[in-house]
């Protein structure tokens, strides 16, 4: 079975955002595979190792440092992996999706996996996007996932429930917190992994010739938050003001 | 601006109250406010929605539209964007909305702007980064779909009036029908949706158990509250994944969160810090939470939970 997964690179959740001439500023940040493209990963992996067959592959559209994060989906035990850098190019949620399924054109799969919506930006499009530009169905937000014969069942999050959906293969599925637990690469996948193939190709070769739809006009930070009001007295004493407060006050109750 | 659409986010035959709270933020953009109905046996919705001042509701009622798929919604909003040219098209940022919106961007050659909680005079506030930034985006083209956040804008109040309702035809192509949804299954809980709840009560490490979340369903209880957790407590398998509150969770902005024995990581300060008012009980004075909360408690969260549970009983029933 032919498994692709979109990875993208993200901060690290404990990240600080901090501002540098209106942008984000990069500079000293740790940076991560998407938590929820991790799932993706892993969920690959395991399809591969259940069904004692197929490939692994990751893509990542993004600048050249994503080649870090491709490398430890490769140390976890993905075939090999594909950056397309889209440094200089003007980008929304299309232009990255008609990029990645423009490379996805040119490769073959069964099932196509990513995270439900990258930690950062956290649109939640691309994946869509690009089951819809290969004419595939899709689950989104999965958290159990069985392979059949020709077709997958997820069981995606709705609300207030899940839903199990039956689609024909080829698909593609969005990974959901609670699909599995992703491994840590061993010290066996970080060795193999310099091994791996890493192609690198640029967009801009791509023949993309979509353009942004939208534009951020600006960034900015939350108003940082004055200090609250603690209250400090026994504790009978504490509830009955808090409860006041929130009543009189804050006029939420 | 010419028409502003509100696509109705409907479960069992009622409209759910972002569906009002996006034809809020339609007035406020202008335009010509519309709205789409779509699903089966869904007319009397439309003209409910008339009640509250949208002009003209397009209703797509069709038995295959009992079970909502992303197929069968795609095919009905894309084709009727594509005839009708709305320029803004609003859908609700819920799992339904965020499963069919991107699809149907993509299909009408759509811009989207995800999770809004706010606009500006042609612009659109969205977080990023859960939080810890936010965005103005605008759009360089149109049509435009924006997906809203649940309980940010306040609900539309009725206005009285009638909505014109035209019906839309609907057929779907074979590959429309190919995916089965074989299960639902329902959570059987009487709270709140943590991301729709307008109260939330949430625990984290200082529980210091599974067990110890009767404490706070029963405080959620009296308050009509959701129960959501932290990364922390659904890590220890205290509580399911769906309830976690946090950047690898859920975003929540609700008008109260009560943060129980929970220290305030930054991952987890980025999932609810745009609670509108922020409780904190936490027994370390210096916890990170009490730099967010509007109101805090320091103490024994054991000793402190059960009397604010009997508090509010007693404020509510009086």
């Amino acid at each position: 079975m032919k498994l692709v997964v979109l990875l993208k690179q993200t901060f690290d959740t404990e990240a600080k955002i901090v501002l540098k001439d209106g942008k984000i500023d990069d500079s000293g940040v740790t940076l991560i595979i998407n938590p929820y493209d991790e799932f993706a990963v892993e969920e690959a992996l395991r399809i591969k190792e259940k069904l004692g067959q197929g490939e692994v592959v990751v893509v990542s559209a993004g600048s050249d440092r994503a080649q870090e994060a491709l490398r430890q989906a490769l140390a976890m035990g993905a075939d090999r992996a594909v950056l397309v850098k889209t440094d200089g190019l003007q980008l929304d949620e299309m232009v990255v999706a008609e990029v990645l399924a423009k490379v996805l054109q040119q490769m073959e799969y069964d099932l196509i996996l990513a995270g439900w919506r990258a930690i950062d930006d956290s649109s939640a499009q691309v994946g869509v996007r690009v089951a819809e530009i290969l004419g595939l169905p899709q689950i989104n937000l999965v958290t159990k996932l069985e392979v059949g014969e020709g077709k997958i069942t997820g069981h995606r999050e709705i609300e207030g429930g899940t839903e199990v959906v039956e689609v024909p293969l080829p698909a593609l599925v969005t990974a959901q917190r609670g699909l599995n637990e992703p491994r840590y690469p061993s010290m066996k996948g970080i060795m193999q992994a310099k091994k791996k193939e890493l192609k690198v190709i640029n967009a801009a070769d791509l023949g993309v010739n979509a353009t942004p739809k939208v534009e951020i006009k600006e960034i900015f930070l939350p108003k940082g938050k004055q200090a609250g009001k603690i209250f400090t007295d026994e504790p009978a004493v504490a509830v009955a003001k808090l409860v006041k407060a929130l009543r009189e006050e804050a006029k939420v109750i | 601006m010419g028409k502003v659409w509100v696509v109705a986010e409907q479960r069992e035959g009622k409209l759910k109250k972002v569906t009002f709270e996006m034809v809020t933020l339609a007035r406020q953009i202008g335009g010509e406010v519309e709205g789409v109905v779509i699903g089966k046996d869904v007319k009397g919705l439309a003209s409910e929605l008339g009640e509250y001042g949208v002009g003209k509701v397009y209703v797509a009622d069709h038995p295959d539209l009992e079970q909502y798929t992303t197929a069968k919604y795609t095919r009905v909003l894309a084709e009727l964007i594509n005839k009708e040219k709305p320029e803004v098209v609003l859908i609700a940022n819920s799992a339904q909305g965020r499963d069919f919106a991107p699809r149907t961007a993509q299909r009408v050659g759509a811009g989207q702007i995800s999770d809004i909680t706010g606009y500006e005079e042609g612009v659109f506030v969205r977080p990023i980064y859960a939080g810890k930034a936010y965005t103005k985006v605008g759009a360089t083209s149109h049509p435009l779909i924006v997906t809203v956040r649940p309980n940010v804008f306040p609900a539309a109040e009725k206005t009285g009036g009638q909505a014109a309702i035209e019906e839309v035809a609907v057929s779907f192509m074979p590959e429309d029908l190919k995916a089965i949804v074989k299960e639902v299954v329902k959570q059987v809980s009487g709270r709140p949706e943590l991301t729709e709840a307008d109260i939330i009560v949430s625990g984290g490490r200082g529980m210091k158990g599974p067990e110890n979340f009767k404490l706070l369903e029963d405080l959620a209880d009296v308050l009509g509250a959701a129960v959501g957790a932290s990364r922390a407590a659904v890590d220890a398998g205290w509580r399911e994944h769906r309830y976690q509150v946090g950047q690898t969770g859920k975003t929540v902005s609700p008008s109260l969160y009560i943060a129980v024995g929970i220290s305030g990581a930054i991952q987890h300060l980025a999932g609810m810090g745009s609670s509108k008012v922020i409780v904190a009980i936490n027994k370390d004075p210096e916890a990170n939470i009490f730099k967010v909360a509007d109101y805090g408690i320091v103490g024994d969260l054991f000793e402190i939970v059960p009397l604010l549970t009997e508090e509010f009983k007693k404020l509510l029933k009086s």
